[in-house]
Formats: structure tokens, sequence, C-alpha cells
């Protein structure tokens, strides 16, 4: 009997011992990345576009990183504590990381980044940053943020987007908007920036004296990380397939195509690391419209949209039918407890006869414009839907198409337009992303994504206020999820799906996926398993090989 | 005319016309909704109005529109093409950067299209109404009407990803760090679906011109004389038939070296190739209008010393007309 149990223990621990052996982490290999559309800048300190965050958290380390849960783990700051009131925060700082030109990084770095550039620059940080006072640096490794009111959502943007630390010695006293380091930048995360071929590629070589070295093992596993620049969506998918690239983030390919791309055995579609930025996709309604006053109008179009079959033929199942602007995956947040409108088409039809737009003659009760956000076909088709949809209930919709600039300047600056299709990130935060949706502030501004709808209601400006400065963490959660009653009773904007963005990468390429906001965070985990199993890309290189010989 | 003269009168009209580009372009722009304070706010995904003021005034873009143009003028007199803001580059320099990329793509696609033009046509008028013909006739048919983009996507998907020959797209293996004979190696590999793609058209248009115009020539008297003292098929095909034929086409050499920049957007957006035509367009949806500016400016310039060239080939060509 002993004997079995000795024998099985045996055979266990051979077999863990055998697959602990198979998912050693190789070092070595050279990834290239598709990069679309090609960065501004470098440093997403400065700009927050996509593609620099992407980029840019591969040079420079963020204070903390977020894991899969949203829970924080140590980055350039090893421990972090918050005060009683919620208004002092203190960083306790790595010893001994330098910057990529061997300078080292001390809590100088962060309270100039602070003062100069998150608190002036930063696209996103000056509504949690606004209420700072005064930073201290008692020693070169303790930074001791003191705040006016409380800002309890500046835990949830700490990682390389949202905290990233720019070195100070190359900064201070220049322009920083035009510094030329902004486009070579120098960081302290685990790849070095090497070159820049504008129009083309951008290159990263791995940082030897990197600070991760767990378990023995120095991070990070890959050599070299070459971005490259593929305007065309037909070209990634061909260079994918190819084995020309082995990583593609932001859905690189249209969504007919991914299904295809992602049965081949030598790639993979990943749907994880995209919650950071909780996106959600919804229609904006222009509330200044005489004919969109009256709430039982938008509550009827939310009514004539069958979120399921929306998500199925235009998403192909790329989302989720959304109820709230704040997405179910960030679960401390979101509420269930909101009023809903399921597809129900005669109900919208009885409302809208209630609001007093009847039927004319030819059976339209109103003729109105459809703006869509003009970031490929995705959004044209759900304008398209949505314009079938109306048409069942009597409205008549003329879909329209613009560019970027266009497109921002009519509904966030002209505010010239009756519907629009758009998505907003709404990071772990509602404070970050959802509430500039909703708050009365930014109406008219001509500031791209913020209040489109036209919405002012004193109740849900004074919930955004409270939730700001709220020093404690349960009533800022209930002051959302009343917030998300307000503004979903209200309708001034239709949420419609909770987007899942996708990557596609090479099958072997492992642990590429380390945390929430893995699409703003390093590959600093990733490496190649050279199992024959994807013999992809060997084998293009292989075959690319004779043909140069020739 | 003293050749005093002629460079005088040509210069004068390359800095007016050029000019009168600069001015049309500036203030055509000003028309597209927008600017690029908001577009780079965009791309941000998020902003605020210190964010967007802070990049205005970095921009130069508070200040009222004469006085924007009036610098940039001003820069220009100075041979400054200004400043690409977005890039955080000087303008001269961006284009610096693309213009031999540019230029490799355009010349192999020009050569193609020239070489394998004239053959065509030219087999084509010696076969005409035969077989061969009726083949290099419905091909041209095919190429001259089939889009350029979809060509491109096609040749991708045949020779990269089925046959595997050539790579799908970029100037060259970045990954594999080839110097010397390797590395021209690699760009040219990497240069024939680009430039085919790109010259497939032309190729079209040369083929229909010189067959048209070769079957016409070969009909004169000229000819006929040239046959009847007693000249090899050769000579006559190469003295007296060809280099009558050519007029046309080196008209159309000029209309395509013209042409190329818009052509080139397509093709080096499916192709990934770092060119001169995606920086322009890229530029437009951006609002970048120093860069688009500089870019527009150039390529007026590159168009009109084309024409002077094809001026001047022309009175190689035929005697009988004089450069002016």
């Amino acid at each position: 009997m002993n004997k079995t149990v000795f024998k099985l223990l045996a055979a266990t621990a051979i077999t863990l011992a055998f697959s602990a052996n198979a998912f050693a982490q190789t070092r070595g290999g050279t990834l290239t990345a598709i990069i679309q559309p090609e960065p501004v800048i470098l440093t997403s300190a400065l700009n927050t576009a996509a593609p620099t965050g992407f980029f840019s958290a591969n040079v420079f380390d963020g204070l903390v990183e977020y894991d899969n849960d949203f829970k924080l783990r140590p980055a350039l700051a090893e421990s972090w504590d918050v005060s009683k009131d919620s208004k002092t925060l203190t960083f306790h700082l790595r010893k001994g990381v330098k910057w990529h030109d061997g300078k080292p990084f001390t809590s100088a770095d962060v309270k100039w980044t602070l003062e100069n550039v998150w608190k002036k620059f930063h696209p996103r940080n000056q509504i949690i940053y606004g209420t700072v006072t005064s930073v201290d640096t008692p020693d070169d490794y303790t930074v001791i943020i003191r705040f006016s009111e409380p800002s309890l959502a500046v835990l949830s943007s700490l990682n390389s987007n949202g905290a990233q630390v720019l070195p100070k010695h190359l900064y201070e006293g220049t322009d920083i908007l035009n510094n030329p380091y902004n486009n070579k930048p120098v960081g302290t995360g685990p790849f070095v920036f090497k070159e820049w071929s504008r129009g083309n590629y951008i290159t990263l070589e791995r940082n030897p004296n990197y600070w991760d070295k767990s378990k023995g093992v120095s991070k990070p596993y890959l050599d070299k990380i070459i971005f490259k620049v593929v305007p065309d969506a037909g070209a990634r998918a061909a260079a994918l397939e190819k084995g020309e690239a082995q990583y593609a983030p932001f859905s690189p390919v249209p969504l007919k195509d991914a299904e295809r791309l992602a049965k081949l055995p030598g790639l993979k579609l990943e749907t994880r690391g995209y919650d950071w930025i909780s996106p959600w996709l919804f229609l904006d309604v222009n509330v200044d419209r005489p004919y969109f006053k009256d709430a039982r109008v938008r509550q009827a179009l939310a009514y004539a949209i069958d979120l399921n079959a929306f998500n199925k033929v235009v998403w192909y199942g790329f989302g989720k039918p959304a109820i709230s602007p704040v997405v179910s995956t960030l679960k401390q947040f979101h509420t269930d407890d909101v009023p809903k409108y399921g597809y129900d088409p005669k109900k919208a039809e009885a409302l809208l006869d209630e609001a007093g737009l009847k039927r004319g003659a030819d059976g339209t009760r109103l003729r109105i414009n459809l703006d869509y956000l003009p970031y490929g076909d995705d959004y044209k088709r759900s304008g398209e839907y949505i314009k079938q949809a109306l048409k069942r209930i009597g409205i008549d919709v003329n879909v329209r198409a613009q560019d970027t600039p266009t497109y921002t300047k009519r509904v966030y600056g002209d505010r010239d337009y009756d519907l629009s299709v758009v998505w907003f990130a709404g990071f772990a935060d509602p404070l970050v992303g959802v509430t500039r949706a909703y708050w009365s502030d930014s109406v008219g501004k001509n500031i791209p994504w913020s209040n489109g709808s036209g919405y002012r209601n004193a109740e849900a400006d004074k919930l955004i206020e409270q939730a700001q400065s709220s020093a404690s963490q349960s009533e800022r959660v209930a002051l959302f999820k009343k917030l998300q009653q307000r503004v979903q009773t209200d309708l001034p904007s239709i949420p419609l799906l909770e987007l899942h963005f996708f990557t596609i990468q090479a099958a072997n390429l492992k642990d590429t996926v380390a945390g929430v906001d893995q699409i703003y965070s390093s590959l600093k985990n990733a490496w190649f398993d050279s199992a024959p199993k994807v013999a992809n890309a060997a084998q293009a290189t292989a075959s690319v090989t004779p043909q140069a010989a020739k | 005319m003293k050749i005093r003269n002629i460079v005088v009168r040509r210069l004068l009209q390359l800095v007016s016309v050029a000019l009168g580009v600069t001015i049309i372009n500036f203030f055509l722009l000003q028309l597209a909704p927008g600017d690029a304070a908001q577009v780079l706010a965009g791309e941000a995904g998020a902003a605020t109005p210190e964010y967007m003021a802070a990049l205005r005034a970095q921009f130069g873009l508070d200040q009222p529109l004469l006085v924007q143009f009036w610098k940039y003028i001003l820069n220009l007199a100075h041979f400054n093409l200004g400043y690409s803001f977005r890039h955080g580059m000087p303008v001269a320099q961006l284009i610096g950067e693309r213009v031999p990329v540019t230029l490799l793509l355009m010349g192999a696609s020009i050569l193609f299209a020239v070489v394998a033009g004239a053959t065509l046509g030219a087999i084509a008028a010696y076969r005409a109404g035969r077989i061969a013909d009726v083949v290099i006739s419905t091909l041209a048919l095919v190429f001259f009407a089939t889009p350029l983009f979809w060509i491109g996507l096609m040749l991708v998907v045949v020779f990269s990803v089925w046959l595997d020959w050539l790579p799908v797209g970029g100037m060259f293996t970045i990954e594999a760090g080839y110097t010397g004979w390797k590395y021209i190696l690699d760009i040219a590999r990497h240069l024939v679906l680009p430039a085919v793609t790109l010259g497939l058209f032309y190729m079209a248009v040369y083929t229909r011109l010189m067959r048209a115009t070769m079957v016409e020539v070969r009909r004169q008297d000229f000819v006929r004389t040239a046959v009847a003292k007693g000249a090899r098929p050769p000579r006559v095909l190469f003295a007296h038939v060809l280099r009558n034929a050519l007029l046309p086409l080196v008209t159309m050499l000029g209309v395509q070296v013209s042409s190329i920049i818009g052509g080139a957007v397509l093709v080096e957006t499916v192709f990934s190739w770092p060119g001169l035509g995606r920086l322009a367009f890229e530029a437009l949806f951006q609002r970048d209008f120093n860069l688009l500016l500089g870019i527009l400016l150039c390529s007026s310039i590159v168009v009109i010393v084309v024409n002077w060239v094809v001026d001047f080939v022309y009175t190689r060509l035929d005697p009988r007309i004089r450069f002016a």
C-alpha cells in the first residue's frame, strides 16, 4: 500500500519535474511585433495613444504593475502606503535601478515627472494629480505625495501608461514637448531603445542590467523586439500567416479574418490583457436636438436595437452586450442594478408615440444623421446596423463618413450631429475614463472624447465630484453605482457593447499576458518555445535563405 | 534664343509655379475641419483643455492665419521647409529620409514599365492580328482596368503566402542585419512586388501606345524607303521605327513620373514601403500641414523639372522640335 503511494508520488514528481522542465523559459530570440498605426512619439507620459503605450512600456517601467485581478504588484516602487485620511501617498522605491544611460533612478525623477509632466501634459492624469499640494523626497528612495483632497483613483493608474517616470537629468529645463529624447527614449525598462526608422520600424534590445531577476533568472527573455509598421490590414494578415511577424495587438486584422487566422496551427488568438482599458462601445445621442430632449425618445432608441444580434452580426461575437458604461469586468464598480432596455421594438414605438413623434404619411417619424468613429469597417457596419434597426421603428437614418479630425470637431466642437457611434476606454477606475462622458463641464469645448451627448445633470455632476474627492473606496463604489443608475435612466448615451479586443500571436510565443494591462505593459515575461509544433516562422526563414543565397 | 534667357525664363517659371502652388495649398488646407492638436489629442484617447492649449501653442496654431502664412513664406525664402511638430523633426529631414526610398521604388517601377511595355508593344505591333498580339493586348487591357491595390494584394497572396518566394512587405529583413551584397539583394527581393504592382498599369499603357504607334509608323513612306534601300531589319526597327514611335511614350512617361506619388500611396501602404506617398497621405489625415505643404511643394518642383526633361528629350528624338 505504502509502496503504491510512494510509486504514485514518485511518478507525479517525475511528471512534475518533466513538465516544469518543458516549461522552463528559454532565453533569446527576436520578436517581430506589428505596431499600427505608427506612434507619433515614443513616450506615453506625453501622449497616451495606444501604439505609443504599447511600445513605450517596454522602455519605461511604471511605479507598479497590475496582475490579472487589478491588484498592484511592485515595479519601480517596492511598496506603498496610503494614509488614513487618504490624503498622503508614500512610495518606497526600488534601490539600485539605473536608467539606460547608466545614471541612477531616484525619487527626484518621480517628483520631477509628477510636477512637470503628469500634472501638466499627461492627457488623463490631470484629474488624478490636480489636487497634489506637495511632493516630498526625504531620501533618494522615498516619495511622499500630499493631496489637498483624497484622490483614490490614483491607485488605478500607476503602471507605465499612467505613471511613466521620465529621467529628470535629460528633461529638466528643456522644452518638454520638443525634447529629442521623446523620440529616442531613455528609460529603466526591460528593453533599450536602438533605432526608429520612420514609417518602417522601431528596434529595441534586451537590457542586460534590468532589475527584475526573480529566482536567479534575469528578465527579459527576448534578445530583441522589432516593431514593424504595417499600414495595410491585408498585409498584416499575410505577415502573421507567413510568420514574418509574431505578435500583433489591438485587433490588427478585420474581424472576419481573425477567425481564419486563429485556426492556423502556428497562430493563436488572445483576448486577455485588455481589461485595464475597459472599453465600451456606445451610441451618443445629441440631447440638444429638440427631438432628443425627451428621455423617452432616447430610451426608444435603446429598445429598438437587438444587442445580441448586433454583437454577433457586426462584431462577430468580439463583444458583450453592455448594460452600463462601466463594464462588467470591473467587478468592483460595475452594477447590474440599472434600468435595462432589452430588445422590444413595440415598446420603442409606443414610447415614440407617447413622446409625440408620430409616424408621418410615409411611415417615417424622424429623419436624422448618424456619424461613426472613422477607425475602420467595424464602426461603419455598426452604424449601418443601427440604421436598419431604427428604420423598423420609423426613424430614417443617414450614415455619414468623414476623417477623424472632422469627426471629433463635429461631435465635440460644433456639436452638429444627431447620433454618433464611438468607443471610450473606461480604464480601471471610472473616474479616469467613464465620467468624462457625462460630466457637464466639458460639453462643446472641442475636447475629443469628452461629453459628446451634451448631457447636463446636476445630480450626475455632484456624484462625479464626490467620487473624485472621497476618502473611502467603498463610498466611491456606492457613488459610481448611483451614477450608473442615473445615466442609464436618462440615457444620454446608449451603451452598446463591452468590446473584446484581440491579439494575434505566434503559438510558440509564451507568457505574453501577465496582467489586466498587458497591452500597455512590457513583454519582459514573453519567451519563444522552440517546440517543433510551430515551425511556421522557422519554415519561412528556412525557405527564404536558399532564395537569398541564389 | 540665348541659353541665358532660357535659364532665366525657366527659373522664373519654376519660382512662380512653386509659389502659386504653396499659396493655393496653404489656404486650401485650412478648409479641412480640425487641426493637428485635435488629431493628437484624439489619438491620445483623452485630453483636457490645458493639454490642447499646450499643443496649439507649441504648433503655433494659436496665432492668426495670416501670421502663420507670413512665417511660412519667410521660412521658404530661407529655403527652410519648416518643422513638423507631430514628428518632432524638420520637414526637410523627414522628406530627405523618404526621397531615396521613393526614388528607388519609382525608378524600378518606371524601368519595368518602360522596358516591358515597349518590348511587349513592339512584339504586338510586329505580330499584329496574330496570337501573340491577341494575348499581349488582352493582358494589357486587364492590367489597364484592374485597380492597383487589388493587384498588389493578389501578388502578395500568390508569391508571398502561397509560393513563399518573396517577402510580404517592408524594405529589408530588419532582423537579419545583412550587409554588403546580401543587403542589396535583400532589398531587391523586397522591391520586386511593389515595383511590379506600381508599374503594371503604366506597362499596360505603354504596350498599347507602343503597339498603336508602331503599327502606324511602319506603314509610313520613310520606313518603306529604308526597307527598299536594303537596311537590315534590326536597323529598321531601332533607328527608324522605334525612334519615331518613342515620342508619345516619352510624353506618357512624363505623366507617369508626375503622377507616381499618388499611385505610390496605395502601393506603399499595401507593401509597408516607407516612402513619400504614405508620408503625404498620413500628413493629410493628421493635419500636419507643414509637412504636407513641404511634400506638395517638392513634388510640384519635381513635376516642373520632369516636364523640362521631357521637353529636352523631345529635341533629341525629333530634331524638328526646339527647346525654349
